[in-house]
């Protein structure tokens, strides 16, 4: 008896590991975060001198001269989210279908080809999708989407303040296209995933009682993935937000308050890609730097929001 | 099979080892093309090899100031001021220009006239349609559509920027007074292009837009370009003779540390909108050797690098002026107090 239980109190072997392994562990998990940290106070370090100088003009002021060195900007934050805002708008009923067809009316056979492809697409450099967006879709979007939208506006109307511009194919609305092709993927995907993660129960039941397609997947599959789905779209707006070689080279990259849809406007991301390589006076840099750090913010906001959202999803 | 592999090693090393002594180099991206061309005859001649990097003018600066490399590149020169504060020797490698290029339908390239204060009223969004009485004044018989005018300019911050912009505001003092010269400026109207390419684009894409790129590129791309009236009242094209009459005809002996744009130059082939690229080395060096290799290096593209600069768009320097460069290398590059450069 007595030596059954001193066999039973000796530590395990490896034991004098544990606590090394332990520090290991909590050593890589700081390691991200103080490395997140870091980058948001060195941002905020290097933005400071702009952020003083501006004051809150600095959100607030569309100016942005690098010869007098007064920087604002409202221009590239506006930019930023409308062009974010409508790649969602765009592509969130796309994505929807494309996943809906992959989960319910694909014939097996095209459902891992398409699968597939939409992975494929997601991994196209953006620097690719740049080029092809002016050489290529440009044109014809001026052709087929700016001219005819301009024609057809009323005279005073709302719609000709809309699609006032340049009908060159760039602008706001282009980049707001290509963007909304570079998201789709991320968010048909992941919303397959969702789909795939319904329980073949609850589906076949629903179409057990007589339901359409159409009413299942809208009265069973859409509540069943309402918050993870919410997480996903904002994954996708995370993206948008911080694309920047493709939108720079469709979007016409002026500074300002874009005033249509075809008006040139710039994005945090295209400006600081544009500039960064020949800011030559210190306040040119922090004000690029005071950029990011405002980038970085709102692009924490929307992940912490799908986080939120993805967190409470899992029940 | 095992001194096989311990030779590759050996030879591996060996290769590295002569890489180490490459000279490096970093900057503008202007004339990367020719300084990659001379590298590669350079080192088939004599195994010396150059690794330069085209990271922009503003980067060459930082980099030569932080002293990571053996020479900095900027297609922008720096005041004689900011070179005595650092250290630093600027010389003139080729020369090259600045093509406005339009997209006017039926109209031949050259055949359009512009100056340079109209040129600076037409990028103000002062003049607004190519109908323009400003316009026709210069063009008298020439049929202008009267199509609206979009104004095309980079979005990146270049020298090419910096010289359209610093020419503009040489010709016109609204301009002057409300943008002014650099790299990059708040642009009063207009789109902009990513790059030499990204403006072609615009340009290409929009019946009644002007644009202004790199003259090797317009050249490269068949782009349309423009005649514009230089300093003597004469209209020229864009072509290299007219960049090296700029550059033959600037006083470059007057101009302390080659600090010289060489915008509206007189003479009457010259092309306004012209400028030379420039390579920056400190005055003194730590690293004896290596700063005379780079010497060496551009003592002969100087020698013998004309014709494939030609070949590559660029223009030459005049003989005169690498001359006077010669002699600068000699009396102002200096490693423990003695010139490294005894002349070529």
């Amino acid at each position: 008896m007595t030596a059954a239980t001193a066999e039973r109190s000796r530590t395990p072997r490896g034991a004098g590991f544990d606590p090394a392994f332990r520090a290991l562990c909590f050593a890589s998990a700081t390691l991200l975060l103080s490395a997140l940290a870091g980058l948001l106070v060195s941002l905020l370090i290097g933005g400071w001198p702009a952020f003083s100088t501006f004051g809150f003009g600095f959100f607030t002021s569309t100016r942005w001269n690098p010869v007098t060195d007064i920087y604002g900007a409202a221009g590239p934050i506006v930019g930023t989210l409308v062009t974010s805002t409508l790649a969602l708008i765009i592509s969130l009923p796309i994505a929807f279908g494309a996943a809906v067809f992959l989960t319910e009316f694909c014939p097996s056979v095209l459902r891992r080809p398409i699968g597939i492809a939409i992975e494929l697409l997601a991994g196209i450099p953006s620097i690719v999708y740049g080029m092809w967006g002016l050489f290529v879709f440009a044109p014809l979007f001026a052709k087929y989407v700016q001219l005819p939208a301009m024609m057809a506006a009323p005279v005073g109307s709302i719609w000709e303040k809309l699609t006032t511009g340049v009908p060159n194919g760039s602008g706001l609305l282009t980049a707001s296209v290509i963007l909304a092709i570079m998201i789709l993927p991320y968010m048909a995907a992941t919303f397959r995933e969702l789909f795939l993660g319904v329980p073949a129960k609850l589906r076949e039941s629903a179409f057990g009682v007589g339901a359409t397609p159409l009413e299942v997947v809208w009265s069973m599959t859409l509540p069943y993935v309402r918050r993870s789905a919410v997480g996903a779209v904002m994954l996708g707006l995370g993206r948008a937000l911080g694309e920047t070689m493709a939108v720079t080279f469709v979007i016409g990259n002026a500074h300002g308050l874009p005033g249509s849809l075809f008006d040139s406007g710039s994005t945090i991301a295209s400006t600081i890609a544009n500039e960064f390589a020949e800011a030559s006076t210190p306040m040119h840099g922090s004000a690029l730097i005071a950029l990011g750090f405002i980038l970085f913010l709102i692009t924490f906001a929307v992940l912490a929001l799908a986080r939120s959202f993805l967190g409470k999803a899992t029940v | 099979m095992l001194k096989t592999l311990i030779a590759a090693f050996f030879a591996a090393l060996a290769a590295t080892a002569v890489l180490a002594a490459d000279l490096s180099g970093a900057g503008a991206t202007f004339p990367a093309p020719v300084y990659a061309k001379w590298a590669e005859t350079y080192r088939a001649q004599t195994g010396v090899g150059l690794n330069y990097q085209a990271i922009g003018s503003g980067g060459g600066v930082r980099q030569i100031k932080s002293k990571t490399v053996a020479f900095g590149a900027s297609d922008k020169p720096l005041t004689p001021a900011e070179l005595n504060a650092s250290g630093l020797v600027q010389f003139p490698t080729v020369v090259g220009g600045v093509a406005p290029v339009v997209n006017l339908p039926g109209l031949a390239a050259n055949k359009l006239r512009l100056s340079g204060a109209v040129l600076a009223d037409i990028y103000l969004g002062a003049i607004k349609r190519w109908g323009d009485p400003r316009i026709s004044a210069l063009n008298p018989g020439l049929k202008l559509p009267n199509l609206p005018i979009t104004v095309v300019h980079r979005a990146d911050g270049s020298g090419t920027s910096f010289l359209f912009t610093s020419y503009l505001a040489l010709k016109n003092p609204t301009w002057a007074k409300q943008v002014g010269g650099a790299d990059a400026v708040e642009w009063p109207t207009g789109i902009g292009g990513k790059g030499n390419d990204g403006v072609a684009a615009f340009v290409k894409q929009t019946p009644g837009a002007i644009g202004y790129v790199e003259y090797a590129f317009a050249k490269q791309n068949k782009l349309p370009t423009v005649a514009m009236q230089n300093k003597t009242g004469a209209f020229v094209v864009p072509a290299a003779a007219n960049f090296s009459a700029a550059a033959a005809s600037a006083d470059w002996a007057k101009a302390p540390g080659y600090y010289l744009l060489l915008l509206d130059q007189p003479g009457a082939a010259t092309w306004p909108i012209t400028g030379a690229t420039f390579v920056l080395m400190h005055k003194e060096q730590a690293n004896g050797p290596q700063g005379l290799a780079v010497l060496k290096f551009f003592d002969w593209a100087y020698k013998t690098g004309d014709a494939q600069a030609s070949q590559l768009d660029y223009v030459p320097l005049p003989a005169g002026v690498k001359a006077q460069v010669r002699k600068t290398w000699t009396s102002a590059i200096k490693s423990g107090g003695k010139s490294l450069y005894a002349g070529g």
